[in-house]
Order: structure tokens, then C-alpha cells, then sequence
């Protein structure tokens, strides 16, 4: 072993031990280091006696402030209420026609409304309700379902194909699949069906029997004209809005296939009021009729 | 009277030792036991590795009675000419490859936060989706990095501060080579979807069992080469390291005492649910960062730094102290992990208590590492080593410092299940665990491959600057990021209603999101030019004679 020496860097002694050429200062401990250590100590100590800590045999110190975290969650819930209080009640009782007449009402229920639309209803319109392939647009006036507050109302508690009783049924058929019409139809009927928006058509296709066959096959739900069928959910077809996409394949994909997209039914997963204010609050996003 | 040992050598008959003859029993019957399981297996993972085993097994029990045949009758010796006869094969071998897990590590890291900015990235596979990237990202960082840093560091740092060679003979191989078959088991298995879902306790029963026989036997190791010192005293480094492979092991048997379905199958169940299971995994999860991330890296510095810089440790007094209180407060801090939660309200306060006055423990080791440099502090203008350390050592001080912080029960309101906690174990385990790292094997490596130098000095620099940038967008992005998330999903409108959904909180987190994966690349591309500099330095790197005499490498 080493003897001890003086460090003349620091004015040190070393300890005198010396491992692979490393020593250590006698250094004693830096006083703030000490300090500051005691003083979380204490501070500790302190804690403890206010708040719960120690686990007895059978159960635990409470402090002195009995405070319970169950408890807090508790309080700030029910401050929450508080807030929310009355108002929400009345939103329950109001009509919807007479929610969208109230401006307060009206605030509160958008309020509400977007908040649980980011929530559920997101996912598949898009936070700012603007849908995707496949999850219809909720800012435009083009609507499946109908765009009345009743219509949409309705549309939000059973949904459509949702499996609920109350549900909107119906679905596109698949032309193709089930064998009602045979590929070359399919491909006629299609260019028809996108000359009703004035897209074009392409070469060789005969207007006529795309007609004929849109008039035998298409019209019980679309219509004679194409302007669709809200009762039957079957879209307008004359307008510029396509839910799957306008371009020849995808329109032979559809006629082919069918569609049968699924909305949900919310009834039991959200109270009622919610759905209220969700209705009133699509209703307001821009296209509500 | 070299000459006359090596009389003594040939004219001794060649015996095979009693632990050559056990494990190329063991492997022999191992292979035979997994070769069996494998077709028995109920699912096809289990199966790959029970045929991955069989294989290993196999190829040990060859490697063993290849290494009898080829090796002289007897053992290489403990001293020669009066000086230890130090062993470094199995450090050079998990030198090399916490630098091959290192890369890989990172780079899995880089493609998980890519993943995140952008999800499409994912490939809509299994093997590719984030939910299996990511426990491969924190294992490959933590246990395969990591531990191949600390296992070669502890044997390279209890040989030389005990001035002895390292105890066993064929342990330490098995050490280093069964610890990254565990390594290799537990990351395949993550893509191929094996795992009990415990945050850095992923790996299924069998590999459990696999690591707890190799960590015995790393004990053991460490252990008995601290029996046979010849310095009197033991050196702080090593107490640091004796607390790591102690409370590593105590943790992985509390946390895993799982049931498995079928001995042919993957698939376990732990004996206890619910918030016992979330207090064991806890315990676990935060003192394998008190013990595997710091205790272990503490002692990386103890040695390293003092080394490089040439100067004495600071404080002998405060080492004793600080890593007394260190070890003795760490335990009890897990539960600030689940604040909130239906964990009792008692263990909550003291897992925020203890996690208090656990700041100033932590910044002993800070103190101990900085002021070591006083007198040398010149060294930081010339020496990018030197400055990679003393850096990690404060990064280790701030998030030593933000860790208790945000165990307070009303900033963790605020940070908890944010991505502030995610800045904060990176600030923990880029800047501090990873430059560390980087420092101590820039030193290593040349001493083991016995080079004078490094191949260039300028190159460390440009790791240095790289990755340092890199840390500090990462940390920077996930702190804005993370407060901002926290502000947004507590914000509520005049009339009582959540001012923000979900989803449009995701949507804020975007840019951040690509300025972390920026940062992450550039932390890649720091280690890239590292691992260039190392090998050049093992293979074009000028000998230096000195410390190839002083070392005699067995091997």
C-alpha cells in the first residue's frame, strides 16, 4: 500500500490506496452536497407525516390530511358537474329543433359535441369531419341518410348495416359477384353511370344500352334521373361527390362488389344528450339541411 | 525460467479439467434436450428456438473439445514473469459486439421514430409494426449495448484493479457467448412475437431461465477475481459493479416468476396479476435503470475517467457515502412509475419520496466524476475521449436531477404517459449511458488490441459533435412535444368539456416527431464513424510495445 500524499493540484492528501495507477483525494463532502441531502430528508420526513405512507401490518399511516387520490378524482369530477351542471339537463330536455334556436344551448351542445366527435367519430370522418374513402364527407350538403337534425340524429343512435334493429339497411348490390350482370355490362353501365356527373366516357361505349341497363338494374333505388334515394341510403349519382372514387375502375369495383359500409350505432355507447349535441353539432358543421 | 515452465509444460500430461468435461457434458446433453423439443413444440417460435438452441448447444460442445485438442496441458498461467497475466478474449468479444448491437440498436431506434412520424412506415407487417420494433429497440440499446459494455468493462476493470487474472477459465467465455445467445433468443423472439408484455422484462420463461444460469456464472466470475486481489483494497469501481450483477439478479427473479403453458411452448403466465404484478414490474423496471443503467455505468466512470484525465478521484469520503445512500434509496423508488394508478396512495408517496432524496445520491456520482478533472480540465480542449465522458457524466447529473422532479406527484400529473418521459430516459441513455459508453471504449480498445492510439483523434470529434447535436434535438423535440401533449389533453373549455380530442393532439406531435427522428439519425451516424475508427484502429492502428510486454494476452 501507498503512503498517503499531497496532491499539489488541489492541495489534497490522497488516501494512499492505489489501484492500476488511479488514487482518491481525501476530499471531505461538499457542504451544499450535504445540506441540500439533509434538507430532502426532512422535507420527506414532513411528507410523510401529512400525507399516507407507511404500511402497518393491517393497514396504512393516513396522514394528517386523511387525503385519498380516490377522493380528489372525486372532487374534481364533481366540480366538472358543476360546471357542466344545469345546462346539461337542459340539453337533455330540449327538443333538437329547439336546441339550435337557443344560443346557448347551441354553444353548449357544439361544445360538447366536439369534444366527443374527436373522440368516436374521428377515426373514420376525420377530425375535422371531412371523411375518406369510404366514410362519407360531414361538411357538404350531399347526405346518404338525410341531413335533417332528425335525419342525422337518427342516423347517430342506430347507424347503418350496424346490426342494431333500428339501423339504416340496404346495401349496394354486388352486380357482379352474385352474377346479374356479366363483365361487359358492367363496364357499360359504369361509363353510364359517370356520364350522369358529366364525366367521360370511353371509346366504343353505347350510350343506349348503358341506359337500358341503368333503367332495369340501377333506378328502383337510384332513380329514373340517378339523383338517388335517401329512404334506401342509395347515394346521388349526378353529383360531383363519389364516397369510393369516380374513376372507371373504382366504379366497376362498386357495381361489381357492392358497397356496404358500416356506421356504428351509438345508442348505449353514448348518453343521450351527447348524441344530441352530436347531432346538433354535425348538423352546424356546414351541410346540414 | 520461462523456459523451464514450459519444460514443465510437455512433459505434464494433457488432462481435459473438471469444467471442460462438465460443459461439453452439458452442452452434449443441452443439444440433445433441445434438438428433442423442437419438433415437439406447440408454436412455431418455440420451435426456432429450441432448433436455435440445439444448433448453439452443439456447436459449444464441438468448440470445447476443439479448444482441448489445440491447447497445451496446461492452462495459461495466472502470472508470467511476476506480472498478471491478464485474460482479454472474452472482453475483445463483447467489445465488438456492443458495438454490433450498439449500431443495431440505434438503428431499429431510428426506425421506430421514423414509424411514428410516419406510420405508413410500419409495412403492414407483423414483424415491422411498432408494437414488435420497440421492445427490440429498448433491448438491443439496454441489454445488448449496455451489456456488453458492462460485462466488458467489469472484466477488464476487476482484472486490472485487482492486479489479477480473471477467475475461471472457461466462465468467462461462457459469460460473454451465453449472454448474447440470450440476447439473440430474447430479439428474435420479439419479431416473431414472443413476449410476456413486461416493459424491459420481455422475454419469454425459457430465455429467463437461460439469463439467470449465465448471470450466476458472470457472478461467480466477478466474485471469485475479487477473492484472489492482490491490492488490499477493493476499488470503488468495483463495488459499483458487485451492486449491478447483485440487484440485476434479484430483480430478474422477483419480476419473472412465470408459469409456462407447456415446457414445449412459449407462451407463460405470471404467478401474480394485477397491481401486484404492476408493483413487482415497477421495482423492476426502475432499478434496472438504478442498477443495470446506473450503478453499472457509475462504475465505468469511476475507472475510465480518472484514467483518461490522470488525475486522483475527488472524493474517496464522498464515493462511500454516495454510493451507500445510492443503493440503499434506489429500491424503493418504483412506484413513482404509477402515480394515480390503483396502486395504495402510501406507496405512491414513498416512491416519490424516496425518488427525492435520491437526487442528491446521484449527483455525488456527478460531483465525484466532474471534479476529478479539476487540474485537468485543459485535457477537454485536446482529448474528445475525455470530453465524451466528462459530457456523460452531465447529462447524467440533468437527468438525475428532472428524474426526481417529475416523480412529484404534481409534475408527473402533468408528464406522465408524455413523450417528456420518453425525452427524459433518452437524455438518460443517449447523453449519459451512451457517451459513456463511446468514451470507454475508445479507451479500451486500444489497450486491449494493444495500440498506441487511437486510428483518429479527429474522427472522435466528429462523433462527438454529431451525436451531441443529435441529443439535443431529440430531448429538446421530445420535451416541447411532451409538455405540449400534457397541456392539451388536460385543457378544458369555460363550459366543462375536453378542449382537444385525441386524435388532434397526435396530430401536434408530427413535426416534433420528425425533428426526434432527425436527431436520432444523426446519433446513427455518430456511431457509424465510431464503429469506422475502431476497426481501423484494431487493424491498421501502430503496435505499441509497451503494453503488449506488460499484458501477454493469452489468447
Amino acid at each position: 500500500m501507498a503512503e498517503s500524499e499531497l496532491d499539489r493540484v488541489s492541495g489534497t492528501t490522497t488516501t494512499g490506496h492505489q489501484w492500476d495507477g488511479i488514487k482518491e483525494l481525501n476530499t471531505p463532502l461538499p457542504r451544499w452536497w450535504v445540506l441540500t441531502f439533509y434538507a430532502t430528508i426532512i422535507w420527506a420526513i414532513g411528507y410523510w407525516v401529512v400525507y399516507p405512507a407507511w404500511p402497518l401490518l393491517w393497514s396504512n399511516t393516513t396522514g394528517v390530511l386523511n387525503y385519498s387520490s380516490r377522493a380528489e378524482v372525486g372532487v374534481e369530477l364533481a366540480n366538472l358537474e358543476k360546471i357542466r351542471g344545469d345546462k346539461m339537463v337542459a340539453l337533455g330536455a330540449a327538443s333538437l329543433v329547439d336546441i339550435e334556436k337557443d344560443p346557448a344551448l347551441l354553444a353548449l351542445a357544439r361544445a360538447r359535441g366536439k369534444a366527443a366527435f374527436g373522440d368516436n367519430c374521428a377515426p373514420c370522418h376525420g377530425s375535422g369531419g371531412a371523411g375518406a374513402k369510404g366514410f362519407p364527407n360531414l361538411n357538404d350538403d350531399d347526405w346518404l341518410w338525410g341531413g335533417s337534425l332528425e335525419q342525422i340524429h337518427q342516423t347517430l343512435q342506430f347507424g347503418a348495416r350496424s346490426g342494431n334493429a333500428k339501423a339504416h339497411e340496404g346495401a349496394m348490390l354486388a352486380f357482379g359477384k352474385d352474377g346479374i350482370l356479366k363483365r361487359d355490362e358492367i363496364v357499360t353501365v359504369a361509363n353510364y353511370v359517370r356520364s350522369l356527373s358529366g364525366l367521360p366516357t370511353r371509346q366504343g361505349y353505347n350510350a343506349a344500352a348503358g341506359a337500358k341497363l341503368f333503367a332495369d338494374n340501377c333506378s328502383t333505388c337510384h332513380g329514373a334521373d340517378g339523383k338517388g334515394n335517401q329512404e334506401l341510403g342509395a347515394p346521388d349519382l349526378t353529383d360531383k361527390i363519389w364516397l369510393y372514387g369516380s374513376d372507371e375502375a373504382t366504379v366497376i369495383e362498386t357495381v361489381s362488389n357492392g358497397r356496404s359500409g358500416v356506421m356504428p350505432a351509438w345508442v348505449g355507447r353514448l348518453d343521450p344528450s351527447t348524441i344530441k349535441a352530436l347531432a346538433v353539432y354535425v348538423h352546424t358543421l356546414g351541410g346540414g339541411r | 525460467m520461462q523456459r523451464e515452465s514450459h519444460m514443465q509444460q510437455t512433459q505434464s500430461t494433457k488432462w481435459m479439467t473438471h469444467g471442460e468435461a462438465g460443459l461439453m457434458l452439458f452442452f452434449s446433453m443441452a443439444a440433445y434436450v433441445c434438438a428433442f423439443a423442437a419438433p415437439m413444440a406447440l408454436d412455431a417460435p418455440f420451435a426456432f428456438h429450441a432448433s436455435l438452441a440445439a444448433v448453439a448447444s452443439g456447436a459449444a460442445a464441438f468448440a470445447i473439445v476443439n479448444r482441448y485438442f489445440d491447447r497445451q496441458a496446461a492452462l495459461p498461467p495466472q502470472e508470467i514473469n511476476g506480472k498478471p497475466n491478464y485474460n482479454l478474449g472474452p472482453i475483445k468479444f463483447a467489445s465488438f459486439m456492443a458495438m454490433f448491437w450498439g449500431i443495431a440498436g440505434f438503428a431499429v431506434g431510428l426506425m421506430i421514430a421514423c414509424e411514428l412520424a410516419w406510420p405508413a412506415l410500419n409495412l403492414d407487417l407483423p414483424w415491422t409494426s411498432f408494437g414488435r420494433l420497440r421492445p427490440l429497440h429498448t433491448s438491443a440499446v439496454i441489454f445488448a449495448f449496455g451489456g456488453n459494455v458492462l460485462i466488458a468493462t467489469s472484466f477488464y476493470v476487476v482484472q486490472r484493479t485487482c492486479r489479477t487474472r480473471l477467475a475461471g477459465d472457461l466462465a468467462p467465455w461462457f459469460v460473454v457467448l451465453g449472454y448474447n445467445f440470450f440476447i439473440v433468443i430474447a430479439g428474435t423472439g420479439y419479431l416473431l412475437g414472443v413476449t410476456q408484455s413486461k416493459e424491459y422484462a420481455e422475454p419469454e420463461w425459457y430465455a429467463d431461465l437461460w439469463l439467470t444460469i449465465v448471470w450466476v456464472v458472470y457472478l461467480l466470475v466477478f466474485v471469485m477475481t475479487l477473492v484472489k486481489r492482490k491490492e488490499p483494497h477493493i476499488f470503488v469501481a468495483n463495488w459499483f459493479y458487485l451492486a449491478f450483477i447483485v440487484t440485476i439478479a434479484v430483480l430478474h427473479l422477483g419480476n419473472n416468476p412465470a408459469l409456462p403453458v407447456s415446457v414445449f411452448g412459449s407462451k407463460s403466465y405470471i404467478a401474480w396479476g394485477g397491481v401486484q404484478d404492476a408493483m413487482f414490474q415497477w421495482w423492476y423496471g426502475h432499478n434496472a435503470v438504478g442498477f443495470f443503467l446506473t450503478a453499472g455505468f457509475l462504475a465505468i466512470m469511476y475507472y475510465f475517467i480518472p484514467k483518461r484525465a490522470e488525475r486522483p478521484i475527488y472524493s474517496y469520503r464522498l464515493s462511500i457515502i454516495h454510493f451507500w445512500a445510492l443503493i440503499f434509496l434506489y429500491i424503493w423508488a418504483g412506484p413513482h412509475h404509477l402515480h394515480y394508478t390503483a396502486l395504495p396512495d402510501w406507496a405512491q408517496t414513498l416512491g416519490m419520496t424516496f425518488s427525492v432524496m435520491l437526487w442528491m445520491p446521484s449527483w455525488g456520482g456527478m460531483i465525484n466524476g466532474l471534479m476529478t478533472l479539476s487540474g485537468a480540465w485543459d485535457k477537454l480542449r485536446t482529448d474528445p475521449v475525455l470530453r465524451m465522458l466528462v459530457v456523460s457524466v452531465a447529462f447524467y447529473g440533468m437527468s438525475t436531477f428532472e428524474g426526481p422532479m417529475m416523480a412529484i406527484k404534481v409534475v408527473n400529473s402533468l408528464s406522465h404517459y408524455t413523450d417528456w418521459t420518453i425525452g427524459h430516459v433518452h437524455s438518460g441513455a443517449l447523453g449519459w449511458v451512451g457517451f459513456v459508453s463511446f468514451g470507454a471504449l475508445y479507451c479500451l480498445v486500444p489497450w486491449l488490441w494493444g495500440r498506441k492510439e487511437l486510428y483518429s483523434l479527429k474522427l472522435v470529434n466528429w462523433h462527438f459533435w454529431i451525436s451531441t447535436i443529435g441529443i439535443v434535438l431529440y430531448i429538446s423535440a421530445m420535451w416541447v412535444s411532451g409538455i405540449l401533449q400534457g397541456l392539451m389533453w388536460r385543457a378544458y373549455t369555460s363550459l366543462g368539456f375536453l378542449e382537444y380530442s385525441f386524435i388532434e393532439t397526435v396530430e401536434a406531435m408530427h413535426p416534433f416527431y420528425i425533428i426526434r427522428a432527425a436527431g436520432g439519425a444523426l446519433f446513427l451516424i455518430g456511431a457509424l464513424i465510431m464503429a469506422y475508427n475502431l476497426w481501423m484502429t484494431v487493424r491498421a492502428g501502430e503496435a505499441d510495445v509497451a503494453t503488449e510486454l506488460a499484458l501477454q494476452p493469452a489468447e
